[in-house]
């Protein structure tokens, strides 16, 4: 009699966030999720295992078989060549992503509990805090991020920065322009929420604000959060390699920092050398593209109506129940208690329908 | 006569997240010239995509196959609309076939006159001036009803009250001359009293301009008001298809039987609560209320420099402990108001409002907070009234938690369990969440939430409006059981004077604001001494079309205006 068991948990596999959503995904969607995380994978490889990958050190100038030589061309020896300074690029390059990290995950945790915090106390009560509070980051954000990246590197290490004067420079100048993202977001889910029925039916049981603001509000504010997160972290690319263009960045001896050696580049590319600029170039524009890719597809997949779906062929699929009860109504044969009674459980409470 | 459309085996397929489903399934039906076909079922029974499929409406996930042979009232080309171009389906549309939405709020674009809107239809299909098209749009306002339509062809959509609107979407709809109109749920989203009048409307379009009404609705009053003919669908099929007067006298169908049975009438809980009045205990009218008002006031505070809404005003009564008060009224009356003024949400700006020994005006949510493990509220809408990221058993634990009872949902669960049981839901239920249980097995849920703590005063804000009619039946019973066992007081907010009727002693009727009449079910309903209440009454329609036709005798006789 029992024909169909519905079983509530999904697979292990298909709970883990980003796996799910690469199996949910078809498409083009796929594609750019997949090109995303596999641009974002090699970034992150790269970081992690610098000193292996890496064939030089990121301030190593010479080998036991001499110095590299300034501006070298690509050759068996140095792959991408050699930097006005005498610098392997490649190995440049690798190690600049251990620092395009760093800064990304110290920028990130700076401002992501600050703005949470902040938006969901400006949000849930409103008020004076609210009106403050918004007008303060709307001030944050008429100023320009990079100019304040340049007053704090000035202010942690005098503008000659060491590793982490330099990321610590980049990240805080970040935080600040971040927060009021954090804030914003946070805080027009807040009110949104607030509004919503489950929000009042917690207040009519008398739960305590605090507890309506991270039990009720919090946990259902935070879909928007992992978008920012992605979008964010290209930004914190951007500024760094923006101070390091500039010349506010990391000294080579300190860090290796792609910014930097662009700006080195400069002179170069007037003159035919191509490879100092291009390799460090093109390593920011792929993780900034790699992250953003990765950003925006879990924004589409998370949206229903973004959502792409596989086609259906015609008259395909099975009817879904209509109604929990067939025909339910007061006149049911046996009465309410039949309908959906333990009758109807299998052992392990599990619904069986026949 | 000559079919305007013929469906014939139609299915249509849907793409989700779960793969394929199906929502229609071989269904064939045909409407003839001038008459009026209701589709009714219950949510989810494949309705409402049969009715867009015809206008070819279906989103970019659905796939149909079959046919959907559209004639045009000249009878001179015949479309069939699954596999027709784009181009030539802009054409059908309007031309041929049109349609009325449910929400009349959305369905036009605020940031138009109406007269454009309307006339944004002939636009389409063929070259008018500007004078031209002004011109039929006022004449087609004037035939639907809207008083002075050459000056309010400019107005926009806000100044419109909601009936207007719907008058105004009907328009749109008339405007090209369409042979076939099809109109979903036209009134779910109106008042009793002015759905009578929109029925009435539709009624106009078929007689008078001839055109034929596909009527999606699932309110059996609508369907014996308005239908020629009825079409039952469950589960994208039709299962049952006659003339509207046998269908409801003589339903052949099991499932039509019950369908029809599930429909609330007006009349039906008098028994009951005559029943409960003999079984009271002396000196039980003695007791001191749980609920007292006396010219209760709620303000909504204004914009700057203007007056606020006064949603309730001079509003007095009582509720005794174990007593049930029914309060109706259309929307804007200020029932939800009431309500939740009661449940401590919204400010009280002037009267009394005593909650268990409380003074409502002016309290501080401190001193009330105690006193709310004595007060359960039911929601209107059970999608939302749950926390989404929290299982059943840890939503109905939560006012055990906040209140001490129990430290965490784990303590809790023996009671939970208890309280699933009450309200029918199989333990197993609580370790799902939200979204995994239907609508009426979530508003059980939230039921079960709030009787956790035995609460001396339920109040349920139309815990009812979002189920459909079987569905709905069954909370009912649910909900006058649990008051029989145990006890406590509710104050019943509803917009439907049949469901009322089923549960309350008592019934209050408010109209903008003012409680206009309170009295026994028996008292209000059968001989109601306001003109309100009586007009009221008289618009709701009954689901059987020959006592209905008469009822809507009656009602054109009280639809004077109302003083």
């Amino acid at each position: 009699m029992p024909t169909v068991s519905v079983s509530r948990k999904r697979p292990l596999l298909s709970r883990i966030p980003v796996v799910h959503q690469v199996r949910q995904s078809v498409g083009l969607q796929r594609g750019m999720l997949l090109a995303g995380l596999a641009i974002t994978g090699i970034f992150l490889i790269a970081a992690f295992f610098a000193p292996a990958i890496a064939p030089y050190g990121f301030s190593q100038l010479h080998d036991a078989s001499g110095s590299f030589g300034a501006q070298q061309p690509p050759s068996p020896a140095h792959i991408w060549g050699t930097t006005v300074g005498g610098y392997d690029v490649f190995s440049r390059v690798v190690w600049g992503s251990q620092t395009a990290l760093g800064v990304i995950v110290v920028s990130v945790v700076l401002s992501i509990f600050a703005g949470i915090f902040l938006g969901l106390v400006s949000g849930y009560f409103g008020g004076w805090l609210d009106r403050v509070l918004v007008v303060v980051c709307d001030a944050v954000y008429a100023f320009p991020s990079l100019l304040l990246a340049i007053v704090m590197s000035i202010v942690i290490s005098g503008g000659q920065s060491k590793l982490w004067g330099g990321i610590l420079a980049a990240a805080i100048s970040i935080t600040v322009v971040f927060i009021p993202q954090y804030f914003r977001v946070i805080r027009a889910e807040a009110v949104r929420i607030k509004a919503e029925a489950y929000v009042e039916s917690a207040r009519v049981v008398g739960a305590g604000n605090g507890r309506i603001m991270f039990r009720h509000v919090l946990r259902n504010a935070t879909r928007t959060l992992p978008l920012i997160f992605t979008l964010n972290s290209s930004e914190a690319i951007l500024t760094l390699a923006g101070l390091g263009f500039l010349g506010f960045g990391i000294e080579p001896t300190a860090a290796s920092e792609w910014g930097y050696d662009l700006n080195k580049a400069l002179s170069d590319v007037t003159s035919g050398i191509w490879w100092t600029a291009l390799y460090p170039g093109l390593a920011i524009v792929l993780v900034v593209l790699g992250v953003t890719l990765v950003g925006e597809s879990l924004n589409d997949l998370a949206d229903p109506r973004l959502r792409g779906r596989r086609a259906v062929a015609k008259a395909s699929g099975d009817v879904a129940e209509t109604s929990v009860v067939p025909g339910g109504t007061l006149a049911a044969p046996g009465g309410v208690g039949e309908l959906e009674g333990a009758g109807l459980l299998g052992d392990d409470g599990i619904e069986v329908r026949s | 006569m000559t079919n305007v459309v013929e469906i014939e085996e139609l299915g249509v397929s849907f793409a989700t997240d779960a793969g394929a489903v199906k929502a229609v399934d071989g269904v064939s039906l045909t409407v003839a010239e001038g008459e009026v076909l209701a589709i009714v079922g219950e949510s989810g029974s494949g309705k409402t995509v049969t009715a867009k499929t015809i206008l070819g409406l279906l989103p970019e996930t659905a796939t149909a196959s079959g046919a959907v042979l559209l004639t045009s009232r000249d009878n001179q080309s015949t479309t069939d609309v699954i596999a027709v171009s784009k181009q030539r389906l802009r054409e059908v549309r309007g031309r041929d076939v049109a349609m009325v939405f449910q929400e009349p709020s959305t369905a036009l674009n605020p940031v138009y006159p109406v007269g454009w809107q309307i006339a944004e239809g002939l636009r389409a299909h063929g070259s008018y001036s500007r004078s031209e098209a002004r011109e039929r749009a006022i004449e087609v306002m004037r035939l639907v009803g809207i008083p002075e339509p050459e000056v309010r062809v400019k107005y926009y959509p806000h100044q419109f009250s909601g009936g207007q609107k719907q008058r105004i979407v009907i328009a749109m709809a008339l405007v090209l001359n369409p042979g076939l109109i099809v109109a979903d749920e036209p009134t779910t989203a109106l008042d009793v009293t002015v759905q009578a009048e929109i029925l009435d409307l539709l009624r106009r379009c078929r007689d008078e301009f001839g055109a034929a009404i596909v009527l999606i609705t699932h309110n059996m009053g609508v369907v014996a008001d308005l239908a020629d003919r009825v079409a039952v669908m469950y589960q994208g099929k039709v299962i049952e298809q006659a003339d509207s007067r046998t269908l409801f006298s003589a339903p052949r169908e099991e499932y039509t039987k019950r369908l029809l049975a599930a429909v609330p009438h007006v009349g039906q809980g008098r028994a009951i609560t005559r029943e409960r009045a003999d079984t009271r205990a002396e000196g039980w009218s003695g007791q001191a209320p749980v609920v007292e008002a006396k010219g209760l006031r709620i303000q909504y505070p204004g914009r700057l420099g203007r007056p606020g809404f006064v949603a309730v005003d001079d509003v007095s009564f009582q509720i005794l402990p174990g007593e049930v008060l029914g309060l109706v009224g259309e929307s804007g009356s200020g029932k939800t108001t009431t309500g939740r003024a009661i449940a401590g949400l919204t400010r009280v700006t002037g009267g009394s409002l005593r909650v268990l020994g409380h003074e409502m005006n002016g309290i501080r949510e401190r001193e009330f907070r105690k006193s709310r493990k004595d007060i359960g509220f039911v929601f209107q809408d059970p999608a939302s009234s749950f926390n989404p990221l929290l299982t059943i058993a840890e939503c109905v634990a939560e006012p055990l938690i906040v209140h001490g009872r129990a430290r965490d949902p784990q303590a809790a669960r023996a009671r939970v369990d208890e309280l699933l049981e009450a309200v029918q839901l199989p333990r197993a239920y609580g370790e799902r969440f939200p979204h995994e249980l239907s609508g009426g097995q979530r508003q059980r849920a939230s039921l079960a939430r709030a009787l956790a703590l035995d609460p001396q005063l339920l109040i349920a804000d139309e815990p009812t409006s979002a189920l459909d009619v079987s569905v709905q039946a069954r909370v009912l019973e649910l909900f006058a059981e649990l008051q029989r066992e145990l006890g406590f007081a509710a104050l019943f907010i509803s917009h439907d004077l049949a469901v009322v009727d089923l549960l309350a002693d008592r019934i209050g009727v408010l109209y903008q604001g003012r409680l206009v009449e309170e009295g026994t079910g028996e008292a209000v309903l059968e001989s109601p001494k306001d003109r309100y209440t009586q007009r009221l009454l008289a618009s709701l329609p009954v689901p059987d079309p020959a006592v209905q036709a008469q009822r809507r005798q009656r009602l054109h006789e009280l639809r004077a205006p109302l003083a």
